[in-house]
C-alpha cells in the first residue's frame, strides 16, 4: 500500500509542478490544485497508513493518529478558499490585460 | 494565566469582523473604529513587551489544554519585539491611509484588522502547524491588500505573489507533516525535545524537513533565490499598503529565528544549526543583488523595494553568524529598518503626489511644491537608510560589524555591508537629485500637501532618531532578547507542567 501511495502522491506532484510551470493561468490554478491534493494525501498519510484500527489511544496495542485528519481538514479548508481566490484573481487578470499569461505578456518567440 | 497575550489576536479579528459586517457603515466610523483599533493594540504591544521584559516565558494554552498537547500562546522577549514593531507601524500607516487611500477599494479596514490578526499570531504562537494558519490568515488579507486600488501592474504584480505564496503554502504543509510524521509533536519547544533526541535514521528526513522549511521562510522572508517577487508586488502597492509591508519580510525572518534557534539551534545534535551554513553565503549574495537592483532601479517605489531586499539581506547576515552580539545587532536593525522602510515608502507617495503623470520615475518632472520640507524628510530617511551617522541605521550596522570576530568572516562582511551602505547612498543620492533638482519650472496646481499624511510620515521617520535617543535602554533588551533565545533550557520548561506561567 505505501509504494501505491508514495506514487500516485508523485504523480500527482509531477502533474502539478509540469502545470504551473506552463504559466497560463488556467493551468496554473489546475496545477496549484493538483499539489494541494497531493500535499493533503501526505499529511494524511503522515498518521500512518493503517486499516481498521480505532483512534483511541490505549484501546488496543495499535491506533490511528486523528491529529494528521484535523490538519488536513484545515489544510483542505485553506486550500480550497485560496484556490477560489485566485481563480478570481486570474479572471480578473485576463479581463484586465487581454491575455491569461502569468507576466501579463506574451513571451516573444 | 495571562489572558493578555490573546488580546493582540482577537481585538483585530473582532473589529475586523464587524467591519466586515458593517460594510455600509459611514467612511469616519470605519475610519475610527480601526484607527482606535490598532491604537489599542499599540498600547497592548508595549504593556507586553514589558511583561516580557521581566524573563519569564509565558505561556497562553488554549482551551486550558496542557502543552505540548494543545495550541499554545508564547510570549517571550523576541515575539514582544515584533508586536512592538508591527503595531507601532501599522498604526502609522493606519493614519496615512485614513486621508483617502481607504476609498479606492472596499473593506480597506477589514482586511487591514485580518492583517493585523495574522501578523500578531504569527509572532505569538507556539505551534509549528497554527504557525501555517497565521501564515495564511496574513496572506490572504496581504493579497487583498496588494490589490487594493485595481489597476493591470497591481493584478500583474499580485497573481505572481498569489501563486508563489501558493506553492509556499504546499511546501509548509509538506514540510510540517514530515516533522510531524517523525517526531509526533507539532508544539515548537517539544519538537525541540525530539529533534535533540532523534536518532541517526531519522536525521536526514528531519534536515530535509528543516530546509524545505527554510525554502519557505526565505520565501516571505525574500532572500536571494526567492526575492524576485518582492520588488514589483511592494511597487506597485498603495502607499499605506507598501509601508505595512515593510513587516512581512520580518515575518519569515522571525520564524527563520524562532526555528533555527529552538527546534534545529545548539542542542539539535546533528543538525544543529544546519542552516547557518546555508544563510550565511545567500545574506551576503543578497545583499550585493539588492544593491544592484536598487542602483538600476528607475523609480523611487523600484528603489525603496530594492532597499528592503538589501535590509533582508544584512538581517540575515547577522542571523547566519548566531552569536548573542549579532543577534542583539539584527533586532535592533530590524525595528529600524521595518520603521524606516515604511516612512519611506509613505514619502515615495508623498513626492508622487506632486509629481503627477512621472510620479516617482527618476526623470525630470514638474516642481514639487514643498521642495524643502520633502527634501529635509528624504534626506533624513536616506542617511538612515543608508546607515549614516548619527541615525538609527548607524547604530544597527555598527553593531553588526563589531559582532563579527576578526578573521574570514569579517573579512566577507565588512566590505559587503560597507559597499553596500555606499552603493545605497550613491543610488539614494541620484534618486534625490533628480526628484528634487532636476525639475520643470511648472508646478502641479492641484496637488496640495495633506496634513494627516505628512503626520504619519514624518511621524515614522522620526522613529529613527528616537531609535538613537532610547539606544541604551533598547540596546538592553535585544542583548537580554538574544541571550534569552539561546537559552533552549528555558522553552523546555514551558512543558513542564506548571512550568510557566
Amino acid at each position: 500500500m505505501e509504494a501505491l501511495f508514495a506514487v500516485a502522491l508523485g504523480i500527482l506532484t509531477a502533474s502539478g509542478v509540469y502545470l504551473l510551470l506552463r504559466a497560463r493561468t488556467f493551468p496554473v490554478v489546475m496545477g496549484l490544485t493538483l499539489i494541494s491534493y497531493a500535499v493533503n494525501l501526505f499529511l494524511f498519510a503522515m498518521g500512518r497508513l493503517q486499516t481498521g484500527v480505532t483512534t483511541v489511544i490505549g484501546a488496543s496495542a495499535e491506533y490511528a493518529d486523528p491529529l494528521p485528519q484535523a490538519l488536513v481538514l484545515t489544510a483542505i479548508v485553506i486550500g480550497f478558499a485560496m484556490t477560489a481566490f485566485v481563480v478570481v484573481l486570474a479572471l480578473r487578470s485576463v479581463g484586465e490585460m487581454k491575455t491569461d499569461h502569468v507576466d501579463g505578456r506574451e513571451s516573444a518567440r | 494565566m495571562n489572558h493578555g497575550l490573546i488580546l493582540p489576536i482577537l481585538l483585530p479579528m473582532f473589529i475586523g469582523c464587524l467591519l466586515l459586517f458593517g460594510a455600509r457603515l459611514s467612511m469616519p466610523v470605519k475610519r475610527s473604529l480601526s484607527l482606535s483599533s490598532t491604537a489599542v493594540l499599540v498600547l497592548l504591544s508595549f504593556w507586553l513587551m514589558w511583561q516580557a521584559d521581566q524573563g519569564v516565558l509565558q505561556v497562553y494554552a488554549l482551551g486550558n489544554w496542557q502543552p505540548p498537547f494543545g495550541i499554545i500562546l508564547l510570549l517571550d522577549r523576541l515575539s514582544a519585539l515584533l508586536l512592538v514593531a508591527t503595531t507601532v507601524l501599522a498604526f502609522f500607516a493606519l493614519l496615512y491611509a485614513t486621508r483617502g487611500d481607504d476609498e479606492r477599494g472596499r473593506n480597506f479596514h477589514a482586511l487591514f484588522q485580518f492583517q493585523l490578526m495574522g501578523l500578531n499570531g504569527a509572532f505569538l504562537t507556539g505551534d509549528l502547524f497554527n504557525l501555517f494558519v497565521f501564515f495564511e490568515i496574513l496572506l490572504i488579507a496581504s493579497y487583498s491588500l496588494l490589490l487594493h486600488g485595481g489597476g493591470p501592474d497591481r493584478v500583474r504584480a499580485g497573481l505572481h505573489y498569489v501563486i508563489l505564496n501558493l506553492v509556499g503554502s504546499a511546501l509548509f504543509l509538506l514540510a510540517v507533516g514530515v516533522l510531524y510524521g517523525i517526531t509526533g509533536t507539532l508544539n515548537m519547544a517539544d519538537m525541540a525535545v525530539r529533534v535533540a533526541a532523534a536518532n541517526a535514521d531519522q536525521a536526514p528526513l528531519l534536515g530535509a524537513a528543516g530546509l524545505l522549511l527554510l525554502v519557505v521562510f526565505g520565501l516571505k522572508a525574500a532572500f536571494l533565490p526567492l526575492y524576485f517577487w518582492l520588488p514589483r508586488a511592494y511597487a506597485s502597492a498603495t502607499a499605506p499598503v507598501a509601508a505595512l509591508f515593510a513587516i512581512m519580510t520580518k515575518v519569515g525572518l522571525y520564524s527563520i529565528l524562532r526555528v533555527y534557534t529552538l527546534i534545529f539551534g545548539d542542542d539539535a545534535g546533528m543538525l544543529a544549526n544546519m542552516a547557518q551554513e546555508w544563510l550565511w553565503p545567500l545574506a551576503l549574495l543578497t545583499i550585493g543583488l539588492g544593491v544592484i537592483g536598487a542602483l538600476a532601479a528607475n523609480s523611487l517605489h523600484g528603489l525603496l523595494a530594492y532597499l528592503v531586499v538589501v535590509s533582508v539581506g544584512t538581517l540575515l547576515a547577522g542571523i547566519a553568524l548566531g552569536t548573542p552580539q549579532a543577534l542583539a545587532a539584527v533586532l535592533y536593525y530590524l525595528l529600524h529598518s521595518t520603521w524606516i522602510a515604511g516612512g519611506l515608502f509613505l514619502l515615495a507617495d508623498l513626492i508622487a503626489r506632486q509629481r503627477g503623470e512621472k510620479a516617482t520615475q527618476l526623470i525630470q518632472g514638474p516642481a514639487l511644491q514643498n521642495p524643502h520640507l520633502l527634501g529635509i524628510l528624504f534626506f533624513v530617511g536616506a542617511i538612515s537608510v543608508a546607515g549614516l551617522p548619527p541615525l538609527s541605521g548607524f547604530i544597527g550596522k555598527l553593531l553588526l560589524l563589531r559582532a563579527v570576530e576578526p578573521g574570514l568572516q569579517a573579512l566577507f562582511l565588512w566590505p559587503v555591508v560597507l559597499g553596500g551602505g555606499l552603493a545605497t547612498l550613491i543610488a539614494l543620492s541620484r534618486a534625490g537629485s533628480t526628484l528634487f533638482w532636476r525639475v520643470g519650472l511648472s508646478q502641479l496646481d492641484s496637488a496640495e500637501l495633506d496634513r494627516g499624511r505628512l503626520l504619519a510620515c514624518i511621524g515614522l521617520l522620526l522613529l529613527s532618531p528616537l531609535l538613537v535617543g532610547l539606544a541604551a535602554p533598547l540596546l538592553a533588551y535585544v542583548e537580554a532578547t538574544a541571550s534569552q533565545l539561546l537559552d533552549l533550557q528555558l522553552y523546555r520548561q514551558i512543558l513542564l507542567p506548571g512550568g510557566a506561567s
